[in-house]
C-alpha cells in the first residue's frame, strides 16, 4: 500500500514538474546562454572577443569645458547609471525608511491605509508616471509657474542629472519602503519598550534595536530599487533629454540600431558586475546580520 | 502619531501624489498648454475615444494580460506542487534558483535575452520576423511564473502532508485528491499569484519592448510610442482612466479582503464557542 502510494506519488511529481521544468529550460536557462553566445561572437556567429572589449576601450571625443576629451565611451556610461542609481537608491532610503517605522507604529487601520495609497502610484504604469515629471520638470512646466508666482526662477531642471535621479526617485520609492515596513511591521513593540526600560535613548534604540531587526528590509529595498534605476532606459530619454546615456539606453540603442551582437555584450557584462556586486552584498549582510 | 510623523508622512503623500493630481486636472484643460489652466473641456477624453491605435492596444493588453495570467497559474500551480513534493535537496536548490532569476535580473535583461533567442530560431526557419502576439505570450508567462509558484509554495508548506495521502489511502485517484483536498487549501495563494500575474503582464513595458512583433502593440508600448514625439494632453486623459480604474480596483479588493477576514473571524469565534 505504501509503495503503491509512493510510485503514484513519484509519477505526480513529475507529471506536475515536468512542464515548468521544461519551460524555465527554454525560456529562462537557454535565453541566458543566448546572451553569451551573442556576446561573443560576431554577425557570422564566429567566435570573438571584439565584442566585450569595445566596453572597455571604446573611446569617444565629449566636449568639457571648451576642450576635446577622449574618455573611454561605455565606461563613462557604466560609471554614470551607478552613480546615478546610488543617489537615487540612497534618497529612496533616506525617505523611506522613516515613513516606513512611522507606518509600522501607525494603528492597523491607518498602516492599511497608508500601504494602500503607497501602492496606487506604483500600480500606474512608470511610463505615465515619468511623463508626468517631464510636465512638471519643463522649463515651461509647473514647477517653473509656481515659482515664477512667488517671484522665484525660472530654474532649468529637466535635462540635467538632477532631473534623471528626481525621476528615479519618484518610480521606484514604493520599492524601497514597501519591504522595510513588512519587515518593521512585525518587528516585536515589546523589543522596543525593553531596550526603554534598560536605558536607551531614542537614538540608542533606533541604532541598536530598529536598525538590526530591519536589516533583511533595506537590503532587499536597495536591490529592488537599485537594479531597476541602473538598467533603465526610458527615465534618462525621458527627464535627461537623451542627454545622459544610461547603460541601459547603450542596450537599447544598440537594438534598435540592430547591432545585437553588442548589445548582447552590454547586458552581459551588466549581469555578471550585478550578479557579483548581489553575492558581495549578501554577503556582507549576512555578516553582518551575524554580529548584530 | 506625533504632530511631526503626521507631517513628514504628509509630505510623503504629497510627494507620490502631486504629479498624479497634476495629470488629472489638466486632462480636463481645453488648450494643450501644460502650465496654464485654461478652461473646463473633456475634448481630449473625446480625442482619446477617437484614437482606434489606442483603443485596439487596451484589448490587445487585456487579451494578453488574462492569457498570461491563466497558462502562468495552471503551470505554476502545478510546478509548485511538484517542487513541494521535491526530496533531493540539490534538485530544490537548483529548482529554487532559476525560479528567482527572472526575478532578479533586470527586465532589459531578460527582455533582450528571450529577444535574442526568438531572432536566432526564428532565422533557422528563415523567418523574417519571429517576434508576434505568441513571443509575447511566452516572455509574459515565463516573467509571471516565479510570482505565481512563490505565492503557491507557501500554502503547500504550511497544508498537512497527510492529508492528500489520506484520501488517496481512501480511494481517491491523485488528480482527485488534489482537486478535493489540496486546491482548497492553496486557493488564497493562487488567487493572489492569479491577480499578481495579471497585473504584472498589463504594466510591463520593458520586456514587451523588446519581445513584440510589429503588428502587436500593447498599452504600454502604445504609450512609449505617444510620448515619443510630442506632448499630447491625451496621456493625461489616459492617465486619468487608469488610475480610477486601479483605484476602483483596490477598493473592491480591500473590501473583499475586509469581508473575507470578518468572515475568518467568526468562523473562529464560532469555533471557539463550539469547543
Amino acid at each position: 500500500m505504501k509503495n503503491a502510494s509512493k510510485a503514484r506519488g513519484s509519477l505526480v511529481q513529475r507529471l506536475t514538474l515536468a512542464p515548468y521544468s521544461l519551460w524555465a529550460l527554454l525560456f529562462i536557462l537557454v535565453p541566458l546562454i543566448f546572451v553569451a553566445y551573442y556576446a561573443f561572437t560576431d554577425s557570422d556567429f564566429n567566435f570573438t572577443f571584439d565584442n566585450i572589449s569595445r566596453f572597455f576601450t571604446a573611446t569617444s571625443s565629449i566636449n568639457d569645458g571648451g576642450m576635446e576629451k577622449e574618455v573611454h565611451t561605455y565606461l563613462l556610461i557604466f560609471a554614470r547609471s551607478l552613480k546615478l542609481a546610488v543617489i537615487s537608491t540612497f534618497i529612496c532610503l533616506l525617505m523611506g525608511y522613516p515613513a516606513a517605522y512611522i507606518i509600522s507604529r501607525a494603528s492597523p487601520r491607518t498602516q492599511k491605509i497608508m500601504i494602500t495609497l503607497i501602492m496606487i502610484p506604483m500600480w500606474m504604469n512608470f511610463l505615465i508616471r515619468t511623463y508626468a515629471w517631464m510636465t512638471i520638470l519643463q522649463d515651461t512646466g509647473i514647477l517653473n509657474s509656481l515659482l515664477g508666482l512667488i517671484g522665484l526662477g525660472p530654474v532649468h531642471i529637466i535635462g540635467t542629472e538632477a532631473a534623471v535621479v528626481i525621476g528615479m526617485v519618484y518610480d521606484y520609492f514604493p520599492y524601497m519602503i514597501l519591504p522595510i515596513y513588512s519587515v518593521m511591521a512585525k518587528m516585536d513593540a515589546k523589543l522596543i519598550e525593553a531596550a526603554r526600560d534598560l536605558g536607551c535613548n531614542s537614538a540608542g534604540v533606533l541604532r541598536r534595536v530598529v536598525w538590526p531587526l530591519s536589516l533583511p528590509g533595506v537590503i532587499s529595498g536597495i536591490t529592488m530599487v537599485l537594479i531597476p534605476s541602473i538598467s533603465t532606459f526610458y527615465i534618462s530619454q525621458k527627464l535627461g533629454n537623451g542627454k545622459f546615456y544610461l547603460i541601459g539606453d547603450a542596450i537599447e540603442g544598440q537594438y534598435v540600431a540592430n547591432n545585437l551582437h553588442f548589445a548582447a555584450a552590454i547586458a552581459f557584462i551588466l549581469m555578471v558586475i550585478l550578479l557579483f556586486g548581489m553575492a558581495l552584498m549578501q554577503r556582507y549582510a549576512g555578516k553582518k546580520a551575524v554580529a548584530a | 502619531m506625533k504632530p511631526a510623523a503626521k507631517a513628514y508622512t504628509a509630505l510623503i503623500m504629497l510627494f507620490l501624489f502631486a504629479p498624479i493630481a497634476i495629470l488629472l486636472v489638466f486632462s480636463f484643460n481645453e488648450a494643450k498648454s501644460l502650465s496654464v489652466f485654461s478652461n473646463f473641456s473633456l475634448y481630449w477624453y473625446r480625442e482619446l475615444f477617437r484614437d482606434a491605435e489606442t483603443l485596439n492596444a487596451v484589448k490587445n493588453t487585456v487579451l494578453l494580460a488574462f492569457s498570461a495570467a491563466a497558462v502562468s497559474t495552471v503551470m505554476g500551480t502545478a510546478a509548485a506542487v511538484g517542487i513541494n513534493k521535491l526530496r533531493n535537496k540539490y534538485l530544490r536548490y537548483a529548482m529554487d534558483t532559476v525560479t528567482n532569476i527572472p526575478m532578479i535580473n533586470p527586465d532589459i535583461i531578460t527582455g533582450i535575452s528571450l529577444m535574442l533567442m526568438f531572432v536566432f530560431v526564428g532565422r533557422l526557419f528563415g523567418a523574417a520576423t519571429s517576434l508576434s502576439f505568441w513571443t509575447m505570450l511566452i516572455s509574459h508567462v515565463t516573467f509571471c511564473l516565479p510570482y505565481v509558484i512563490l505565492q503557491v509554495l507557501p500554502k503547500l508548506q504550511q497544508m498537512d502532508r497527510a492529508l492528500p495521502e489520506a484520501a488517496m489511502d481512501l480511494g481517491c485517484t491523485p488528480l482527485r485528491a488534489f482537486f478535493k483536498v489540496e486546491l482548497p487549501e492553496i486557493l488564497p495563494g493562487l488567487v493572489t499569484g492569479l491577480i499578481m500575474a495579471f497585473t504584472l503582464s498589463l504594466d510591463d513595458f520593458v520586456i514587451s519592448y523588446f519581445t513584440a512583433g510589429n503588428g502587436f502593440q500593447t498599452l504600454p508600448i502604445r504609450i512609449y510610442n505617444m510620448t515619443k514625439k510630442t506632448v499630447t494632453p491625451k496621456m493625461y486623459a489616459l492617465a486619468t482612466i487608469i488610475f480610477f480604474v486601479i483605484l476602483a480596483l483596490l477598493l473592491i479588493s480591500n473590501l473583499a479582503d475586509s469581508e473575507s477576514s470578518r468572515s475568518l473571524k467568526a468562523a473562529r469565534q464560532k469555533k471557539k464557542a463550539n469547543i
